[in-house]
């Protein structure tokens, strides 16, 4: 056994770990750990000076527990205190534990900086070399501020030792890397660069590193470097094995050196013939030793010689400028391709991938293309299986694009799901790019899509519409192969929605065929409607609106299949819209109108392929070669996307699916449609003279305020015309009846109401209503019935447009419709005890709200007082807010006297949330604590409303976010609390009179007025 | 070289060395998630794999990966060849060296690793003047105590190389 402690032991420390590695839980290795910690903190807080060694120990432990994932917190100071002691191996542990352990307190930064300046200037090249180091593990940039001028004085001092002129280089290095700004080129970059110079190599290899990572910024500078690389280089290479002695590896001399030299000639351009000779030949011999017998069966090596001949290949891809060693390059790769190594196949497809983007080595590269389908076959690593479908991206153009493409075809049925999605897009590229033929390129992704349709993104099957729409020639064959391949009885959902879109734009072409007639067409598609999801059903009723156009024969057929209950009615908005609008379309346009609105889709401006942008999004930009921008055939001529959205009328208000294409350029779309107004587009069509929803009627604000609390009556009314409202509301649905009464003696033409629903609130308001009949005669009254369901809380109410004709002149009115949150509230029967635990769960900040309002109105405490407890109902509408306030008052006090409320949730709440303060007599602060609840509740879900206080709460929130008066806020407080139902909750009558509907407090006015407190009064 | 890091075959990390600064978070997060896709890979694999938009470089030695994460325009196989001069290095040194000796000696498998490669750039490829470098350092200590921790290792030996 050997000797175990090499330099000094630390028994300690030894023990330590031992103890840890014995430990047979985490516990009880946390324990052990804290155990020592304590230990630790103890001797270095004790009164006892510790002598260098036991420092060193415990620094020691706490790197080590550092090491092991735990957090140190303490010891630094100790730490740096070993930097300055005279034993080398307590300076060391000292500075490993900083460099470890890298604290950017400053104090103790000007500490360590101390330490190692005083080491820098000690002369002493152990002590140099510890500081060094520790600058360059550190690298901070405070030490960059400190050290950056000193180093290179080091660096290039003649009389510095070897081993210290390599740490101070690629401490430099690490410097500059960190901080450019603070390492100043100057006088020492010459000297520098001659260090390529020196005899020793170690030294040689520590410039040379520095010297490429400065060169790349500052080639000027450093352009000597070239020929002092090159002859560098030289000598190495035609050294014999022995020569380099040390720095031999493996019978190799010098690989490392000779990488870097490699490397650094690569921030350079081809260098003056003179020197360009001898470079050729240094590459020229490395190229000869690969195809010497190795002198060495050890793995070593051979990567030690391939790891140089990897690098030479590099530089003579990166010179690009020698046919001769570009070719001779391939052939060698081309020999690798079939080692059997992975390593050095995966190496080799990986740079043939850059070889293949020169023009002198492409075809060379082509002729490997078998071998690399094979790898593609038969790798049992993904990752070498990923380079070699690079490769194969990369080495294709017109001749092979049918061989490669079809590789990739059959490679993707089996191929690893990370690595699918990108072979698609290699695959959408390649068949567009190099598609002679049209009918070619549509097969191919047809294909993609029945193979890997899950992964064919939507920039796929968008370029395959964008790519037929634009090309006349295979239009025809697109359709007739989409119909075939949607007969297959499962295909993919983008199947159908390329299918749909095809069919839509082009079934003409193949309706003459009788097996492919315009009801079969349509069977086929509606076959598969009902398996699809939204946004692709919504791009099917777009085709069905396409087809009416098309095909008049089949327009029955298609209006039957709008106005099935499972369209017209269905629960998603924008199918429903869709199969409303188009209904209305196909039964009101002329033919004309028809073959207008929905003419074929007009070619899409050429631009950079979306698919090309996606890839290099997802592989960043290098690995999409340059090439394909060199030898581009030809520029791609059907590109980019317009408006498309042909007859979309609900484009307007939701972005339908096939809208999304225009998120796919950065331009903005050309305007060859209509653009999207705020009003429906279908309006356009039925009226000549009709422009975007008219503002809201004068007026219709406060009307919609009286119907916060009630649910029929007169939302609206001028001279022409009357809109009555009748409504009911359970749990979260509602029906509202819309009467529409023509007050004069003429009829109304083209009477379009239009529900508009603002877009937050279309998630949360689901409306659905049948259309009214477009005539109104003079003096009748047409009914229009809207279920409505809510989804979920919304503040914003939808909008009534109406649009008519009378007398010639275009009439436009618009009324909010009043469906607001409160129609949605139910009352809940809850404890208090229940209700509090609830209501202590609100306490994040975003459920709180807190507002201050003067009141509008003058306020005498004493007499609103009475009136409150006293007065009469009919006092109700005026000075509403005091009201409002001394109900809350009253309440508040009702809550804080009542010792346990039996039933006084609702009271609690409000003593919860509002806290009143009456100012003076002609003002009034009500401080209202907004319910915390409010949304929490409301987004729970409405079936049931969990709280009795919630319905309390809402008026608040009108209140508060101002939204109405105060007059309907009161009104709201008497509907919330009247809707409680008897014996449950609150009537504000009641409460106001002192009597007791449904009030649990016993007694009347004047029990309530006795137990009345305090009145939180400042006045 | 972005960082080097030597984990068990357990996924324990042994050592690690990072010449990019990170935060503690950002090195556990790494460390995890490489560790984990390291182990993974099966024996007959390629030693390189891509990895966020570093190159990873991995070999194992007995029971002890050894991973280093290099740039992209970094050469593959010489970061191979990096690992084993390391792995030769600590071998020389503690003479057939064994994962307990880079558990209980980790210190000195720091200040190899220091001699051999600074910033992330091999600094000195001469296998004799690293470990010159070190004993030179030994000698220079003052109070040689001889541990005889191996004693209580027993049989747990098992050379990485």
């Amino acid at each position: 056994m050997p000797a175990v402690s090499k330099g000094d032991g630390m028994r300690g420390l030894a023990v330590f770990i031992s103890d840890i590695r014995n430990c047979k839980s985490k516990e009880a290795e946390i324990k052990r750990i804290n155990k020592e910690l304590a230990n630790i903190r103890s001797k270095f807080k004790g009164d006892k000076a510790l002598d260098g060694y036991s420092k060193k120990k415990y620094v020691c432990k706490l790197l080590f527990i550092f090491l092991l994932g735990h957090d140190i917190d303490f010891g630094h100071m100790e730490a740096v205190n070993l930097l300055s002691s005279n034993r080398y191996t307590e300076k060391q542990i000292g500075y490993l534990f900083i460099s470890v352990l890298v604290n950017s307190n400053s104090e103790l930064i000007r500490l360590i900086n101390n330490a190692i300046k005083n080491d820098l200037a000690s002369r002493n090249p152990t002590f140099m070399g510890l500081a060094l180091h520790c600058i360059a593990n550190v690298g901070s940039r405070e030490m960059a501020e400190a050290f950056a001028g000193e180093i290179p004085k080091i660096l290039v001092a003649g009389d510095t030792m070897d081993s210290v002129k390599q740490s101070a280089a690629l401490c430099l290095l690490r410097l500059y890397r960190a901080s450019p700004d603070l390492v100043p080129m100057g006088d020492w970059t010459s000297r520098v660069v001659h260090l390529l110079n020196d005899q020793h190599l170690g030294v040689v290899t520590a410039a040379t590193s520095l010297i490429t990572t400065l060169a790349q910024k500052n080639p000027e500078e450093f352009k000597t470097s070239v020929s002092l690389a090159v002859s560098r280089l030289s000598r190495i290479v035609t050294s014999a094995s022995t020569d380099l002695q040390d720095y031999t590896y493996y019978f190799v001399p010098a690989p490392w050196l000779s990488v870097k030299l490699l490397r650094l000639l690569q921030c350079y351009p081809p260098p003056d013939p003179a020197v360009r000779g001898r470079l050729t030949e240094c590459l020229e011999t490395i190229l000869n030793k690969a195809q010497e017998p190795p002198k060495s069966k050890k793995v070593q090596h051979s990567n030690a010689k391939n790891a140089v001949l990897f690098e030479a290949i590099s530089l003579i891809i990166h010179h690009d400028s020698e046919p001769n060693l570009l070719v001779r390059a391939c052939n060698q790769l081309g020999q690798f391709l079939q080692h059997r190594e992975t390593n050095l196949r995966y190496l080799a497809l990986e740079s043939m991938c850059t070889l293949a983007s020169s023009e002198f080595s492409h075809e060379a590269v082509k002729t490997h293309i078998d071998t690399v389908i094979n790898a593609l076959k038969t790798e049992r690593d993904v990752s070498v299986r990923q380079r070699a479908v690079d490769l194969l991206y990369a080495m294709c153009d017109r001749s092979n694009a049918q061989q490669i493409v079809a590789e990739m075809l059959s490679y993707l049925e089996t191929a690893d799901y990370s690595i699918r999605e990108e072979i698609v897009l290699k695959v959408a590229i390649l068949a567009e790019k190099y598609a002679v033929d049209y009918t070619w390129y549509v097969d191919t992704i047809l294909n993609l899509i029945r193979i890997a349709g899950d992964y064919v993104s939507e920039e796929v099957w968008y370029r395959v519409i964008q790519i037929v729409i634009n090309r006349d020639d295979v239009q025809g064959y697109a359709a007739k192969t989409v119909f075939e391949a949607l007969q297959a009885p499962a295909c993919h959902e983008n199947l159908v929605k390329v299918g749909g879109y095809i069919l839509g734009e082009f079934g003409n072409l193949i309706a003459g065929d009788p097996r492919s007639s315009p009801l079969i067409q349509f069977d086929l598609l509606h076959s598969k409607f009902h398996l699809c999801s939204v946004p692709t059903r919504a791009l099917l009723l777009s085709t069905y609106i396409k087809f009416v156009n098309l095909f008049p024969e089949v327009k029955t057929t298609i209006q039957d299949v709008l106005r099935s209950d499972s369209q017209l009615k269905n629960a998603d908005v924008e199918l429903q819209q869709r199969a409303v609008e188009y209904l209305r379309l196909s039964s009101v346009a002329s033919t004309d109108i028809l073959a207008t609105v929905l003419e074929e889709m007009p070619p899409f401006p050429e631009r950079e392929s979306s698919i090309l942008a996606k890839l290099k999004k997802k592989k960043g930009p290098s690995t999409v070669t340059d090439l394909e921008e060199a030898k581009r055939e030809r520029s791609v001529d059907v590109n980019g996307a317009p408006e498309p959205a042909p007859a979309s009328a609900s484009a307007a208000s939701t972005p339908s699916p096939s809208a999304d294409l225009l998120g796919l350029g950065a331009a903005p779309p050309a305007p060859t449609g209509p653009p999207p107004s705020a009003g429906g587009l279908l309006v356009d069509v039925f009226s000549d003279s009709a422009s975007a929803v008219a503002p809201l009627a004068p007026g219709s604000e406060d009307n919609f305020a009286r119907f916060v609390c009630k649910n029929n009556g007169v939302l609206f009314e001028n001279q022409l015309l009357q809109i009555g409202l009748k409504s009911e509301f359970r749990q979260n649905l509602g029906r509202m009846f819309i009467f529409y009464g023509n007050k004069t003696s003429t009829q109304f033409l083209n009477f379009t109401p239009t529900l508009i629903c603002a877009d937050d609130l279309q998630a949360n308001l689901n409306l659905q209503t049948k259309p009214v009949d477009p005539t109104v005669d003079g003096g009748a009254q047409v009914q229009q019935v809207v279920n409505i369901e809510c989804v979920s809380d919304f503040t914003e109410a939808p909008v009534l447009n109406i649009q008519f004709r009378y007398g010639g002149t275009f009439q436009n009115v618009s009324v909010k419709l009043p469906i607001t949150l409160n129609k949605f509230f139910q009352p809940t029967e809850m404890a208090s005890q229940d209700f509090f635990q609830r209501w202590k769960q609100l306490s994040n900040p975003q459920q709180e709200v807190q507002s201050i309002f003067k009141a509008k109105h003058p306020m005498d405490t004493e007499i609103t007082k009475a009136k409150l407890l006293l007065g009469r109902s009919s006092d109700l509408g005026q000075h509403s807010l005091k009201k409002l306030i001394l109900t809350l008052q009253t309440l508040w006090a009702l809550a804080s006297s009542t010792p346990k409320p039996p039933r006084l949730d609702a009271c609690c709440v409000w003593s919860r949330i509002c806290k009143l303060r009456c100012t003076g007599s002609r003002c009034a602060q009500a401080r209202t604590l907004f319910p915390r609840g409010y949304v929490t509740y409301c987004r729970s879900s409405f079936n049931p409303m969990q709280a009795v206080g919630l319905c309390v709460l809402f008026p608040c929130v009108s209140a508060t976010l101002g939204d109405h008066t105060a007059h309907s806020t009161m009104e709201h407080l008497s509907t919330c609390t009247s809707s409680l139902g008897p014996g449950r909750g609150w009537d504000t009558k009641g409460l106001l009179t002192g009597t007791t509907a449904g009030l649990p407090v016993q007694g009347g006015p004047g029990s309530m007025k006795s137990r009345q407190p305090v009145v939180q009064s400042t006045n | 070289m972005q960082f080097m890091l030597l984990f068990s075959r357990q996924g324990k990390l042994r050592l690690q060395k990072w010449y990019v600064p990170l935060s503690d978070k950002e090195k556990k997060k790494i460390t995890r998630e490489l560790v984990q896709t390291v182990l993974a890979r099966k024996p007959k694999m390629c030693s390189f794999l891509e990895w966020r938009d570093l190159k990873i470089v991995y070999k194992r030695y007995a029971s002890l990966y050894f991973c280093c994460a290099i740039e992209d325009q970094d050469n593959e196989l010489i970061t191979l060849e990096i690992i084993h001069r390391y792995v030769e290095l600590l071998d020389k040194y503690f003479g057939s060296v064994c994962e307990l000796d880079i558990i209980f000696n980790f210190e000195k498998a720091y200040f190899i690793l220091d001699e051999f490669l600074l910033g992330g750039e091999v600094q000195e490829t001469s296998k004799k003047n690293v470990l010159k470098a070190i004993e030179q350092a030994d000698l220079l200590q003052e109070n040689r105590i001889r541990i005889t921790a191996r004693v209580s290792m027993g049989g747990l030996r098992k050379n990485l190389y």
